[in-house]
C-alpha cells in the first residue's frame, strides 16, 4: 500500500479534497457500476416493438406526421433539457451533489463489514483510508472510508424504532414521530457545529470535511437501535447491557478513526509525543469520542421504561 | 427534549447577538482580548485565545448588518405567532 506517499500528501493538503473529480473516476475505480451497456440495446428493441404495433394498429392517427406539432414537440423537448441543465447547474452550487455522490457509493459487502466494525471494532487492524492519486477511494473499495448511507438509514430506523417503542407503551401519536425526528436532528446539528468550532479553535490541520463529521456523528445511531431493540425484546437489563457494549464499541471506533486524522503522525503511531499542542489534540479526540456514548444514552433512555 | 429546528435557529440568533454586542475598545481591550493583541504568533501555533479573538472579531465584522434583518424578522415572527 502506498502508505508513505499518502502520508506526505496528507500533510500538504489540509483543505477539502477534490472529491467531485472522482465522480468520473480514475480508471478502475468508478463510483458506480456502469450498467448502461445493456440498457440502450434493450430499450431500443422495446421501443421498436412498441412503435411497430402502434403505427400498424392506428393508421388514422396523423398526430406525429403534422409538421407543426412535430416542430412544437422538438422545441418543447429542447426547452425541457435546457431547463434541466440550468436547474442542475444552480443546484450544484448550493448543495454539492457530486461530492455527496461519493458518500453513497456503497455496496452490501461494505455495509455488512462496516456494521460489524461498529459493533465489534476490537479485531480490526488497519484503520487508514486508502488513497488513489490523492483522491480518497470510494467507500465500496475501502472499509475505513466514511459514508453517509449507514448514518441516513440509521437515523430513519431510529425514528421508526422510537415510534415502535412508544407504541408498546401506549404513548404513541403520529406527531411524536416528527418531534423525535427533529429533536435527534437538532442534537446532530449541534454536535457537528461544536466539533467544527473546536477543530477551528485548536487549529488542527486535517482533511476532515463537514460531511465526514456528519458521517462519524451518524454512526452512533446503529448502537442506539441495537440497544432499544434489545430493550424492547428482553427488558431493561438487556437494554443497559447492550447499550453499554455499543457505547464502548463506538468509543473505541471513534478513537481509532479520529486518531489518524487529528493527531500528528508520530502520535498516531503510538509513540508518546510531548508538547501542549499534541496533548490538546488528544483531549479533543477523547472528548469527541466520549460525547458519543452520552448522546446515545440521552437519546434513548426515555424510550425504555 | 422536544426541540424543533426553529428553536435551534432562535438559539443560534441569540448566541450571535451575544457575540456581536461585545464592544472592541470599551470591553475587550479592558480584559486583554482586544484585536490589536492578536498579532505576533507567526509560528504555526496561534493558540486558542488568539483564535477566539479572531473569531469574535470576524463574527462582529461579518454579521453586523445581516443581524439587523434577521433580528427584525425574528421579532415580527414572535409578535405574530408567540
Amino acid at each position: 500500500m502506498d502508505y508513505t506517499a499518502a502520508q506526505s500528501g496528507f500533510r500538504q493538503q489540509p483543505n477539502m479534497r477534490l472529491r467531485n473529480s472522482s465522480v468520473d473516476g480514475p480508471d478502475g475505480s468508478q463510483l458506480f457500476d456502469d450498467t448502461s451497456a445493456a440498457g440502450p440495446g434493450a430499450q431500443g428493441v422495446y421501443r421498436n416493438q412498441q412503435a411497430g404495433p402502434q403505427a400498424a394498429g392506428l393508421p388514422g392517427q396523423s398526430f406525429l406526421s403534422d409538421p407543426m406539432s412535430n416542430l412544437a414537440m422538438v422545441y418543447g423537448s429542447s426547452l425541457a433539457s435546457q431547463g434541466r441543465e440550468m436547474v442542475d447547474k444552480n443546484l450544484d452550487r448550493f448543495i454539492p451533489i457530486s461530492k455527496l455522490k461519493y458518500y453513497f457509493a456503497v455496496d452490501t459487502v461494505y455495509v455488512g463489514k462496516k456494521l460489524g466494525i461498529l459493533v465489534f471494532p476490537y479485531m480490526h487492524e488497519s484503520w487508514e483510508v486508502c488513497y488513489q492519486q490523492d483522491i480518497p477511494v470510494a467507500p465500496r473499495f475501502d472499509v475505513n472510508a466514511p459514508d453517509l448511507y449507514i448514518p441516513t438509514m440509521g437515523f430513519i430506523t431510529y425514528i421508526l424504532v422510537a415510534g415502535l417503542a412508544l407504541g408498546t407503551q401506549d404513548r404513541f401519536s403520529p406527531e411524536l414521530l416528527g418531534v423525535q425526528a427533529s429533536s435527534a436532528l437538532v442534537w446532530l446539528i449541534m454536535e457537528v457545529l461544536v466539533v467544527l468550532l473546536s477543530l477551528y479553535l485548536v487549529t488542527v490541520n486535517t482533511d476532515l470535511t463537514t460531511i465526514d463529521l456528519l458521517a462519524f456523528s451518524g454512526y452512533k445511531y446503529v448502537g442506539m437501535i441495537v440497544g432499544v431493540v434489545a430493550g424492547l425484546l428482553f427488558g431493561k437489563t438487556a437494554y443497559y447491557l447492550s447499550l453499554l457494549w455499543c457505547c464502548a464499541a463506538i468509543f473505541v471506533f471513534m478513537i481509532r478513526t479520529l486518531r489518524l486524522k487529528l493527531l500528528s503522525e508520530a502520535a498516531a503511531e503510538g509513540k508518546l509525543v510531548r508538547g501542549a499542542r499534541n496533548q490538546l489534540r488528544m483531549y479533543l479526540t477523547m472528548s469527541i469520542a466520549a460525547a458519543q456514548p452520552i448522546f446515545m444514552y440521552w437519546l434513548t433512555y426515555h424510550l425504555i421504561r | 427534549m422536544a426541540f424543533t429546528l426553529y428553536s435551534l435557529i432562535q438559539a443560534a440568533i441569540l448566541c450571535i447577538n451575544a457575540v456581536a454586542v461585545l464592544h472592541e475598545e470599551r470591553f475587550l481591550s479592558k480584559i486583554g482580548w482586544g484585536g490589536d493583541q492578536s498579532v505576533g504568533g507567526f509560528g504555526d501555533e496561534p493558540g486558542i485565545k488568539v483564535q477566539l479573538m479572531n473569531l469574535i472579531r470576524s463574527v462582529r465584522t461579518v454579521m453586523r448588518v445581516p443581524l439587523i434583518g434577521v433580528n427584525s424578522v425574528c421579532i415580527v415572527l414572535l409578535l405574530l405567532f408567540g
